[in-house]
């Protein structure tokens, strides 16, 4: 797939057959359909489920069937142009359906429906999700998505800018040394964030990011702020969105360690269980701190970001423990090509 | 010579404070008198001491920049409050609306200076516009006491009671008089109190529970028993339903 910027319009494709997220959608509606054609074949709405049951045990196999089928063209259909990889689909829904429909002839049937019947439904069938994963297709398409992504670029507080400065600017006279390293982090942070960040980026990079915005924010709280990073079993080489974490963190410090005049630890912790990559992070929780109000903003749009990227692969999941707030993002271990 | 108070919770803040103070000062006299991290400390510091000016942060965590300048409007002679915030759209339109002054971190010595200058000449922003701006409940109500402020903890508050021209608020430990009105009270603090008479409302966590009253009482056949007093406040006719809404939780 290009990874460059695509203005031209999106011509058709086929969607990926071997990636969970278009595998559950299918079942998903041609169940739901098959749960619809249910509910015409009976006559009383008691009967329902045990209609759909029975269809099922036809629809089900076919379906697996199906999928397994497509699954293992995938390349084959991707490698042609659009109309004849839908000629190719049709071509094996219909020859599976009819194989079926032979097969289970005078086992499975009281009453024997048409064939011709049957076709339509499937072929039918196969045409709508067809269309379906090709909306969807051109609404996530890259010049789109890549669109969405700048736009959901976190941004950071103007709160944290300007009291940062206030800070630097405090050290200018007394510690011009450390007001030098404070700006060096506050430029770093600024470069991260004007930057192209529509590609994966090295999670190292990441948490370096996050080191240089926990010391801009420490400058300023002195005590009150503590950090502990468990990175030890980080996976050097792999790949996030670009400020997948720093947001979070942010948040972690507006609404766990400003609001209190106590002391407060942030902590991170990063690690790769086989093909997954899991980030924590944890702040302190008040339940009287309304002290700032609403941080949902952050989480949807790192959640939107996780899924233009993985799609149903990745997950963000905030809870609220015994006094504190924690963020668990996990999302697929992608490594870094060797260079 | 201006006797100033610095008050930011973030030390760096209060250097730079301190460092621009002392451009000033070929301009405006000015004396630092102190610097405190909270607004409780803040308060503390002037129990002793007579300021001019308080330069006042704005977001602090405890109690926060507007809580602590509606207190010192109880001091005599009353400080003029000069705010400082880094960003909080909310406030400044606030402090536009109520001609309050404020200055935006980071801070420049002009403006420093030009806000010190009217601050000699102003009066100090009235208690009534203060209360305007702020948006949560105070952590304390606050009681003047032969010119100096002294706090009382909300949450240590059993009953507010309206008597003619003040309110009591009445602790475990004694009672206070405070100049405001029990209705805005009733509306800042309707979290934590329930009006049970005309003239009185008490704290929730306080309620021990229900007692009949004497018929001599000429109230309601109700009376609250509330933790750490004797006194016993009637329920009036008209807040009846109040003993049937908290006795059944």
């Amino acid at each position: 797939m290009a990874r460059s910027i695509n203005h031209n319009a999106h011509t058709g494709a086929l969607p990926d057959f071997r990636n969970l997220g278009i595998l559950l959608r299918i079942l998903l509606i041609s169940n739901g359909i098959a749960m619809l054609a249910a509910m015409l074949q009976v006559s009383a709405v008691r009967d329902w489920p045990n209609q759909f049951t029975g269809n099922a045990v036809l629809v089900e196999p076919f379906l697996l069937l199906s999928l397994l089928v497509l699954a293992l063209l995938n390349d084959v259909l991707h490698r042609m142009t659009y109309a004849a990889g839908i000629a190719l689909v049709m071509l094996v829904e219909l020859v599976l359906a009819g194989a079926m429909y032979l097969g289970a002839r005078g086992l499975l049937w009281e009453t024997q429906p048409d064939l011709l019947r049957l076709m339509t439904v499937v072929a039918l069938t196969t045409g709508m999700l067809l269309i379906y994963f090709d909306l969807r297709g051109r609404a996530l398409s890259p010049a789109i998505a890549e669109a969405r992504l700048q736009a959901l670029q976190a941004r950071i507080r103007p709160h944290f800018l300007f009291n940062s400065m206030n800070a630097v600017l405090s050290l200018v006279r007394q510690e011009p040394r450390r007001a030098e390293t404070a700006l060096e982090d506050l430029a770093g942070l600024f470069r991260a964030l004007m930057a192209d960040n529509r590609e994966l980026a090295p999670l190292a990079q990441e948490v370096e990011l996050c080191r240089q915005y926990l010391a801009l924010e420490q400058l300023r709280l002195g005590e009150r702020l503590q950090v502990e990073w468990h990175v030890d079993k980080m996976p050097s080489d792999a790949l996030i969105p670009p400020l997948a974490l720093q947001p979070l963190l942010e948040n972690a410090v507006y609404h766990g360690i400003e609001p209190s005049e106590m002391p407060g630890v942030v902590s991170i912790n990063i690690y790769a269980v086989r093909d997954r990559l899991h980030a924590v992070l944890r702040n302190p929780y008040r339940a009287d701190g309304n002290h700032h109000a609403g941080n949902k903003m952050a989480l949807s749009n790192i959640r939107e970001r996780l899924l233009l990227h993985f799609d149903v692969a990745a997950e963000l999941t905030a809870r609220v423990g015994d006094n504190v707030y924690e963020v668990r993002i996990s999302m697929p271990y992608v490594k870094a090509p060797k260079s | 010579m201006l006797r100033v108070l610095i008050v930011d919770d973030e030390a760096p803040a209060r250097n730079r404070m301190r460092d621009l103070l002392s451009d000033v000062g070929s301009v405006i006299a000015v004396d630092v008198a102190g610097e405190a991290a909270s607004g409780r400390e803040a308060l503390r510091f002037v129990e002793n001491e007579v300021v001019d000016v308080v330069l006042l942060d704005v977001q602090m965590p405890g109690m926060n920049g507007i809580e602590v300048a509606q207190h010192l409007q109880k001091l005599e002679p009353t400080p003029a409050v000069i705010f400082t915030t880094a960003y909080d759209t909310y406030a400044i339109r606030a402090f536009e609306l109520h001609a309050t002054d404020y200055l935006l971190k980071p801070i420049k010595a002009a403006r420093l200076q030009e806000a010190l200058l009217r601050a000699k000449n102003i009066p100090a922003a009235s208690l009534e516009s203060l209360g305007q701006l702020q948006q949560e409940p105070r952590k304390c109500l606050s009681a003047a006491e032969r010119g100096k402020v002294h706090l009382i903890p909300v949450e240590d508050v059993v009953f507010l009671r309206a008597e003619l021209k003040y309110v009591t608020v009445r602790t475990a430990a004694r009672e206070y008089l405070i100049e405001e009105s029990l209705t805005r009270l009733e509306q800042e603090f309707e979290s934590a109190f329930v009006r049970v008479h005309r003239n009185c409302l008490v704290a929730r966590s306080a309620i021990r529970g229900f007692e009949r009253a004497g018929a001599e009482s000429g109230e309601g056949p109700w009376q609250v028993v509330l933790a750490g007093i004797e006194e016993r406040i009637p329920v009036s006719r008209r807040q009846q339903h109040v003993v049937r809404e908290l006795s059944r939780q």
